[in-house]
Formats: C-alpha cells, sequence, structure tokens
C-alpha cells in the first residue's frame, strides 16, 4: 500500500520518503550529545554508590576522598538535608531520596557525589569514600513483599504498615466472575514480563550551570520532556530561590531515550544543587554499569491472565490480576490518573463485552522506576499478556490461532468500538492487517510444512500477534503528569522570504522531528520541507509541552503543527484575496498556491503572500506571519498492526533461530514512509530482545547479576533477523492529519509474536508457556522436563 | 595523580601533542584533550563500540587503548572520514541515503569500523556485514538499513551501479 503524496518531491509534504535533515552533523560527527558539553570552569561529579541492596548506613568517612588530588567537596545525604534537598517528589507523587541520610534501599543506589576538576579525579575520589552499613536482608520477591509480616520498606512514610504501593482497577468484576464461572472454557496463564532496561547508547547526565550573580540556572540535560522537568525543578527548589523564570532546561542531541530520559534521577539533582552551592558548571556522566543497575528499569509486571469463551472459538471475556514490582519507590511516569498506565488495552483487538483488569504495586528492594520503554505506559505488558492467553485458548479448543483472531476480531465498521474497559478505539481494520501478514508470509504453506517437520520429529513454530495500541496521551480531561495537562505544542514563524522556523514542545532521540514535523508543515503550507528549520528542547525558545514519549510526538505536537499551519494558510488566503482583489470563497488551494476559481492564471505564491505579511499586508490586519498552537487531543489514537513470526529450533543445542518476520503495521497515514518503516525496525529490534535475550536479574540478597553489557544481551546485528514490514492504511478519524505514532508498535507487538512462536513450537511435546526471554537453556529445561532431550 | 608523560598522536593526518597521564584512556584523549566529540562513549566494557576509530588502520575501542598505547601512531575518526574535496566519503553518504541512523550516537563507531571492514571486504555478504559490525551496537535502527547502508557504500566504492535507497515494502 503506497501512501498518496499530495506534494511535490520539492515540496515533500506528507507520504514522501525524504532523507532526514539532521543526518548532516550526525555522521560528521557534529551531533551536541550531553558529553559534548565543556563549559568555562566546569567541575565533574561522580557517585559512590552502595554494595548493598538493604543497608543501614552507620558512617560516611570523606576525609581519604577529599585529600585526593583534583577532589573540591563530597556532598551526603546530611549536606543536602540542610537545605531539604534529600528527598525529591516522583512524576508519580511518590518521594525519592536524592541522596541517602541513613538508610540505602537498592544495590546500587547513590550514597555520595564526589566533585572534582577533572573526570578521573572524580573517580579516584569515589573509590576513596568510606562507607560503614549495617546490612540488613532486603525484600526481592514482589509476591513476599505483600506477605504479612514482611519487613515495610518504606518506613519513612508514617503510618505506612506494608509494601503496597497502590491498588487499581478497571472493569465489572460481579459479571466477570460469573462469566468465568459459566464459561464453557477458561484458560489460566502465568505471565511474566521481565524486568528489562532501555539500554539507549548513550547513558544520562547532565551539566547544571547555576550564574550566582543573575541567580539563574541552565541545566543541559539528557531529558525526553524538558518543559516538565523545568516545572518539576521549580517545585523542588523554588523554596532556595530557584523559580521557574530562571531556569532554562537545555536537552541536547539525544543519544537514544525510549522513555529511560523521561524521570528525574538523583543526579541530575545533586549536580544542581552543587552547581548552586559551588557556583560553578557541574557535570555528571553517568557510566553503563549505573545506568543499567540504577536506572531506567521497565516492565517487571507478573501477569495471571484468564480467558473465557466458547468451545466454538468465540471469546466471552478476559480477567487479568496484576502485581507490579516497583522497585522502591514508584518512579514511572505515567499520567497521574492511570498508575498501571494504559495496562487497560489488555482487552485487545476482539469483540467481547466482559473484562475485570486489577493491579496491585508493591515495593521491594529494587531500583525505582518503571519507565515506559518504548510503549505507551504498560501497554506492551498488556499485550503480552492478551495475545499469548489467546494462542492459549486457540490452542486449547483446537483451532488454529489465525481462525481464532478472524473469528473474534472487532470489525472495520464497529469503529469506534467501546473497549469493556472503557477506552474508545478510534478505527481499525484489523482483518486486513492479519490477511496481508498471512499472505507474505504464506501462512497456509507454512503451517504445511510445519506438519511435515512434525513427522520428522524437526521442532517449528509460527506465531502470530494482532496487537491493538493507545497512544498520543492525551486529551486534558483524563491525561496530566503531576496536574499539567498532556496538550503539546507547535510554534511556526515565517520569516519575509518564505523560510520558515517551527519549534516544539516535544524533543527527539532518534524519531526525526527536524524531518517530519518540517514536512508536516510543508504539507500544510507549500513551504518546502527543506526551508522549514525544526527546534525543540530549549525551554527559553520553545512553547511549553509535555515531551517526547508514549508515541505522542506526531498525536500531539505533530497535529499542533497542522492546526498552526492552517491558521497561517488562512491569514493567506485573506492576504491572497486583498491582493488579487477578490473574495475568499473565490480563491482555491493547492500545495503552494492561492489561485482564482476558473483562472488559475491569476495566482499567489505562498512565498508571494508571506512577503506581504511583512511588507504590504491588509490595513487592520496584524502584521508577520506567525503562529502557535496548543493542541489538546479529542482522543487518544489506536495503532494496530499483525505480525508473524517463525522459528526453527535445534533439538540437540535448543538454538532457537527467527527464520522469518513479517510485520504489518497501521499507523494511519504516514509522513514519511522511510522514517516510519525505520522506526518499525528499530522496534522489532527492541521486541525481540526481551523476547529472547534480555532480563535484568538479581539473586536473593539484592545483588544484580548482569549489570554491564557484559552480561546484559542486548542484541547485535547478528541476533537481530532481517525485518520484513509492511503497511495498511486506516487513518485516525480525529487527528488534523489522520496520523496515529508509530514508534512503539513494534515494541510491543514483536515480544508475543516471538513467544507464540516458540510455544507453538513446542506444543507438540506438551509445553503452553515459557516465560520472556525464552533462551535455549529454558527452551533446553522444559524439554528436559518432558523427556524429550537428556542431559549429557 | 601519576607522572604524566608526552606523547604525540597523529589524528585524521594532523599530528598533535599531549601530556597525558599513564592511564588516560584513548577516547578520553581525542574527546578532552583534542576536542573531538564525534567518538562516543556507550559503555564501560568494551561492548558497545561507540568509541571505534581507526588505529594504524584497524579499528579499536578507544575506551580499551591507553593513550600512550597511541603514541607515534596514526589515529583516524569520525571527523576526518570526509573526502579530501569536503564531499561525504561513500560510508557518510550510505548512511544518511540509506537511512541507517536514528539517534546518531553509535554512528562514528559503526562507521568507522564499517571503513575497516570494506577496506578488508570490499564486496561484503549480509552475513559478513552482520558479523563484522556485530562488535558495535545500535539500540535505534535494528540493523536492517546499516546492512543496507554499508551494502550501497562497498557498491559506490566499487564503482557499481548504486542499489535503490527507496523504503522497501512488502
Amino acid at each position: 500500500m503506497i501512501q498518496e503524496c499530495k506534494t511535490s518531491k520539492a515540496i515533500s509534504g506528507m507520504g514522501h520518503s525524504m532523507k532526514r535533515k539532521e543526518d548532516g552533523r550526525f555522521i560528521q560527527g557534529k551531533g551536541n550529545y550531553i558529553d559534548d558539553i565543556k563549559l568555562d570552569g566546569m567541575l565533574y561529579m561522580d557517585i559512590h554508590r552502595s554494595p548493598y541492596a538493604y543497608a543501614k548506613i552507620k558512617k560516611i568517612n570523606i576525609d581519604k576522598a577529599m585529600k585526593v588530588p583534583g577532589v573540591v567537596a563530597v556532598i551526603t545525604g546530611k549536606d543536602l538535608e540542610k537545605y531539604n534537598l534529600h528527598w525529591m517528589p516522583t512524576l508519580m507523587s511518590d518521594t525519592q531520596m536524592v541522596l541517602p541520610t541513613d538508610t540505602v534501599m537498592y544495590q546500587a543506589q547513590e550514597v555520595a557525589a564526589v566533585i572534582a576538576t577533572s573526570r578521573y579525579a572524580a573517580a579516584d575520589g569515589v573509590e576513596a569514600v568510606e562507607v560503614e552499613y549495617e546490612v540488613m536482608k532486603p525484600v526481592m520477591d514482589p509476591y513476599k513483599a505483600t506477605l504479612p509480616g514482611a519487613p515495610v520498606l518504606r518506613s519513612d512514610k508514617k503510618g505506612k504498615t506494608d509494601n503496597k504501593i497502590w491498588h487499581w482497577e478497571v472493569g465489572d468484576k460481579k459479571k466477570t466472575d460469573k462469566l468465568f464461572e459459566t464459561a464453557e472454557v477458561t484458560v489460566k496463564e502465568e505471565i511474566y514480563v521481565p524486568r528489562i532496561h532501555v539500554a539507549s547508547i548513550e547513558t544520562c547526565g547532565c551539566v547544571a550551570d547555576y550564574h550566582k550573580v543573575n541567580n539563574h540556572l541552565t541545566m543541559y540535560m539528557t531529558t525526553q520532556a524538558p518543559h516538565a522537568i523545568r516545572t518539576v525543578i521549580a517545585l523542588v527548589a523554588g523554596h532556595v530561590g530557584l523559580t521557574e523564570e530562571k531556569i532554562r532546561v537545555i536537552s541536547p542531541d539525544i543519544g537514544g531515550g525510549f522513555g529511560g530520559k523521561v524521570p528525574v534521577y538523583p543526579g541530575y539533582v545533586i549536580a544542581i544543587a552543587v552547581s548552586f552551592l559551588v557556583g560553578k558548571p557541574v557535570k555528571w556522566i553517568e557510566d553503563r554499569s549505573e545506568n543499567l543497575q540504577a536506572d531506567s528499569f521497565a516492565r517487571d509486571y507478573h501477569i495471571t491472565a484468564e480467558m473465557a469463551g466458547t468451545k466454538a472459538g468465540k471469546i466471552q471475556g478476559i480477567r487479568f490480576k496484576v502485581l507490579a514490582d516497583h522497585g522502591y519507590t514508584d518512579a514511572s511516569a505515567n499520567p497521574s490518573k492511570f498508575p498501571a498506565g494504559m495496562f487497560s488495552i489488555c482487552t485487545g483487538s476482539y469483540d467481547y463485552d466482559t473484562a475485570f483488569v486489577e493491579a496491585d504495586a508493591v515495593y521491594t528492594n529494587k531500583p525505582p522506576g518503571g519507565v515506559a520503554y518504548r510503549c505507551s505506559f504498560r501497554v506492551t505488558e498488556a499485550v503480552q499478556g492478551i495475545e499469548r492467553i489467546t494462542d492459549r485458548f486457540a490452542q486449547t479448543i483446537g483451532m488454529d490461532p489465525a481462525a481464532f483472531r478472524f473469528n473474534n476480531f472487532i470489525k472495520k465498521d464497529q469503529f469506534p468500538w467501546k473497549s469493556p474497559t472503557g477506552w474508545s478505539y478510534d478505527s481499525g481494520d484489523y482483518e486486513l492487517a492479519l490477511k496481508k501478514a498471512m499472505d507474505v508470509i504464506d501462512y497456509a504453506g507454512l503451517r504445511k510444512e510445519q506438519a511435515e517437520k512434525r513427522k520428522k520429529g524437526e521442532i517449528m513454530g509460527i506465531g502470530i500477534c494482532s496487537f491493538t495500541e493507545v497512544v498520543g496521551a492525551g486529551p486534558s480531561k483524563d491525561f496530566d503528569i503531576l496536574g499539567i495537562k498532556m496538550f503539546d505544542s507547535a510554534e511556526i514563524r515565517v520569516h519575509p522570504t518564505g523560510k520558515a522556523i517551527a519549534r516544539f514542545g516535544t524533543k527527539s532521540q532518534g524519531q526525526g522531528h527536524e524531518t517530519t514535523y518540517a514536512q508536516i508543515i510543508a504539507e500544510e503550507l507549500g513551504i518546502p520541507a527543506e526551508n522549514i528549520q525544526i527546534e525543540e528542547g530549549d525551554t527559553d525558545t520553545a512553547p511549553y509541552g509535555l515531551g517526547t514519549y508514549a508515541s505522542r510526538s506526531t498525536p500531539t505536537a505533530g497535529a499542533a503543527a497542522a492546526v498552526a499551519a492552517r491558521k497561517l494558510r488562512d491569514k493567506a488566503r485573506k492576504i491572497a484575496a486583498y491582493l488579487l482583489e477578490v473574495s475568499e470563497e473565490d480563491l482555491e488551494w493547492e500545495p503552494g498556491v492561492f489561485f482564482v476559481k476558473g483562472a488559475p492564471e491569476k495566482k499567489k505564491t505562498i512565498q508571494e503572500l508571506v512577503f506581504a505579511a511583512y511588507t504590504n499586508h491588509p490595513q487592520g490586519m496584524e502584521a508577520g506571519f506567525e503562529a502557535t498552537h496548543y493542541y489538546d487531543p479529542p482522543n487518544l489514537t489506536f495503532p494496530f498492526g499483525s505480525y508473524i513470526c517463525v522459528v526453527d529450533i535445534d533439538k540437540e543445542t535448543c538454538e532457537i533461530k527467527v527464520r522469518r518476520f513479517v510485520a504489518i503495521d497501521d499507523c494511519g497515514n504516514i509522513i514519511n514512509p522511510m522514517i516510519v518503516q525505520g522506526q518499525v525496525h528499530g522496534g522489532l529490534t527492541q521486541g525481540i530482545a526481551p523476547a529472547m535475550f534480555e532480563e535484568l536479574i538479581y539473586d536473593e540478597d539484592g545483588n544484580i547479576l548482569n549489570g554491564t553489557f557484559m552480561d546484559y544481551l542486548v542484541p547485535t546485528a547478528v541476533e537481530s533477523p532481517s525485518w520484513e514490514t509492511g503497511h495498511t492504511i486506516t487513518p485516525s478519524p480525529h487527528h488534523p492529519i489522520g496520523a496515529k505514532g508509530v514508534g512503539e508498535s513494534p515494541t510491543v507487538g514483536a515480544p508475543p509474536a516471538i513467544a507464540n512462536a516458540i510455544c507453538d513450537a513446542l506444543l507438540p511435546y506438551g509445553i503452553t508457556n515459557i516465560d520472556i526471554p525464552i533462551t535455549p537453556y529454558k527452551v533446553w529445561k522444559a524439554l528436559k522436563e518432558k523427556g524429550v532431550v537428556k542431559a549429557i | 595523580m601519576q607522572m604524566e608523560k608526552e606523547i604525540t598522536v597523529t589524528i585524521n593526518g594532523e599530528a598533535k601533542k599531549a601530556k597525558v597521564e599513564p592511564r588516560l584512556l584513548l577516547v578520553h584523549l581525542i574527546r578532552e584533550d583534542f576536542n573531538m566529540t564525534g567518538t562516543h562513549i556507550g559503555c564501560d566494557t568494551t561492548h558497545c563500540g561507540a568509541c571505534t576509530v581507526l588505529l594504524d588502520g584497524k579499528s579499536v575501542k578507544s575506551c580499551t587503548i591507553l593513550a600512550i598505547q597511541a603514541d607515534g601512531k596514526k589515529v583516524s575518526t569520525v571527523e576526518g572520514l570526509l573526502n579530501a574535496d569536503g564531499t561525504l566519503a561513500a560510508i557518510q553518504e550510505a548512511f544518511k541515503e540509506n537511512h541507517a541512523l536514528h539517534c546518531g550516537f553509535c554512528t562514528p563507531g559503526m562507521m568507522m569500523r564499517a571503513t575497516e571492514l570494506l577496506q578488508k571486504n570490499p564486496n561484503p555478504s549480509e552475513d559478513e556485514i552482520r558479523w563484522g559490525i556485530s562488535g558495535n551496537l545500535c539500540r535505534c535502527t535494528g540493523y536492517n538499513n546499516i546492512v543496507k547502508a554499508i551494502q550501497y557504500a562497498s557498491a559506490k566504492i566499487r564503482g557499481e551501479a548504486l542499489p535503490s535507497t527507496e523504503p522497501i515494502f512488502v
């Protein structure tokens, strides 16, 4: 399916695979990432971290560290306590230590910060800090955390008597319970979505630059949401005089974010405090081990998934129960009203009216989180749940998983569709996407091949995932973070010569906004995208916005760009009418030109009209050619897709090979097909990662067992299959350009497709579920239990 | 602080002197002393390859080489990739034309590795490319387009017809 282009290649509006405008600097080593920033007199900060998961701090001795040449200061929780800066709020209104005064709650927690004149001296200082601990037995298992008698981890909270953070539920419990009592078929599966890490190749960091004379802070930091961060800093540090107008947050080029650069980490706050106290710029850059061990974890959802339906293959309802391990504080970045994010999208792509979904969050002695890792707030977990249990149901009644899905899909004419958990799906054509994926991969042929291979004892599996996403948070009536509504913004300024700059409240981390936003404006105004400069990430210049995560940039700021551009087109029409001496109704628009109906030779180009706005505007009209729009979406958008994966498993080694993977996505109208495809490729590799390789593992004593890239297995080009991708186009009916957002669909859709393929392969041996990541060892163990393979 | 030692490193054709501690990593010499920040740091265990540079023509991870080990040697970084006439090198053009980068953080290291790969094997198979860059992690692209870019650069260097850079959809 090819997106129709309404503009010429010279304009490069929507649908053109325009090469990226941002690439020039990156391929010449001229990107400007956080660690590239160097300021006069800059000091370096490094952090001493706890080797224990749960311990009382008996004593911190900084004497030796202070004697290290180059060390300027060592900051502990007691120092910050004097300014009431030792605790901070999380984006979920929980509380988190900046530096501890008495207790550490997870391994690798920040204990002291060393400030020095060089990176190496700071690291030497960290080695020289001496801390005496009284080690306690940590609580690492979230189920054990809920048991009576479990130590109360957050005893800092007055009146806290257990480790529960919140309980959340949605749906009709009574009706659902009744269905499960009476249904012909019910299936149940325990599904764990493991704790993983975003592992962007750039870690987190900042340069805090406080000027005493002006009482002004410039904060360069790796943040996906610069404006929200500015407000948070003002909330945390307003009492020491750093009010919001005195704070400028600059988010430079970001080396991958994926949700991990949304939260506020203690390192940022300590750097600000130190710059404030010392009056010099302070740089803090995490190393990889710190990044993996202390920040940005995602998932860690223990799901009990149940499905009820008929023997004939009709789904009637679901019942999901979740235990969410948030570590020692809830440091997610979900919208306030949604502590479990959009997990209730777990009813999936299927037509039924009964559901009950509940989640409980608990504290453990693990690092805080969890971030929405390339996922619109827990949608990955939801889709893993529904797509695995859907396969289990189909297997239970002996129906082909594709046929079972067709039997239950919400039909094209049922949209907008009200889900039993309250969402209003805007549009979809689920049958079309799955049909296309099946045609491309030759599903029937593969099933035939599989039947033949099974006769020979060979292990081959085919897995399907037909997911529905919910992205683009969100409508202000329901969506806010710390009370700030989740609109987003665009400001367009067109210069007299017809070239433009546009600024946004979002922040690209590789998504290609400098190109795609320019294309949206080019589509609406007919100004070549090449002539439209895009700027994000500086709170002094960009309009306020909530940032880039949860696939929200196109649904919110992309919409704002289109609406702001349309305001300008309306103004251009007025100027054209004035210049051509006709009424506005007599004018017609084609990209870049207004002309008189029936007399196309009487025309004005957008460049001429913009020039007139500065040189010859109608009296009574405001001069200039600028527009701003804050877009408050009427609904979320609901991208979807169908993925099919084929795996071969070696019976001797249990090595799993993804032979083919076809991904058909529908993200509505496409701005830049090349970039959409790139997003899908990348997301798929981040989908195979937790499906087969990645998991953060802790032992009972709270030690992380794979906290470096040596043992945390980020897929390389060898593990990553050659992806086959395509799309269908079902425009969003409520979005100004009919787009939906795409970055996260593949991360959400790939893990269940792979898990379903592997479990399909193992079904003849009576193996129905293996939790991701599904490794050769787990497969071997499962086959050994069934007596299929033997230990050597 | 250990005794400093004076070294001379020829970086992108220009001989530069620096006084360094023996423990200084080559990547820090390049980034901090020479102010060439195109070479990045993405891990601390030699796995990500963001810091890949050429040392006497051989790709190395500059976070695992001491600056003093580069004394008297030639180092090439992303900043030195451009052709003599200022146009993009084949590998740079290939990455841009084939959308082989998103955030750009792994890109310099990836291109330096690909440069050596193509020097040693001007016409690599897909499998050889995938194994050849398996010491460099990219979290954004899913590698499809990096493979495509290296194939494009290979054709360009060999003077063959360039493959299409349009995205191919199933």
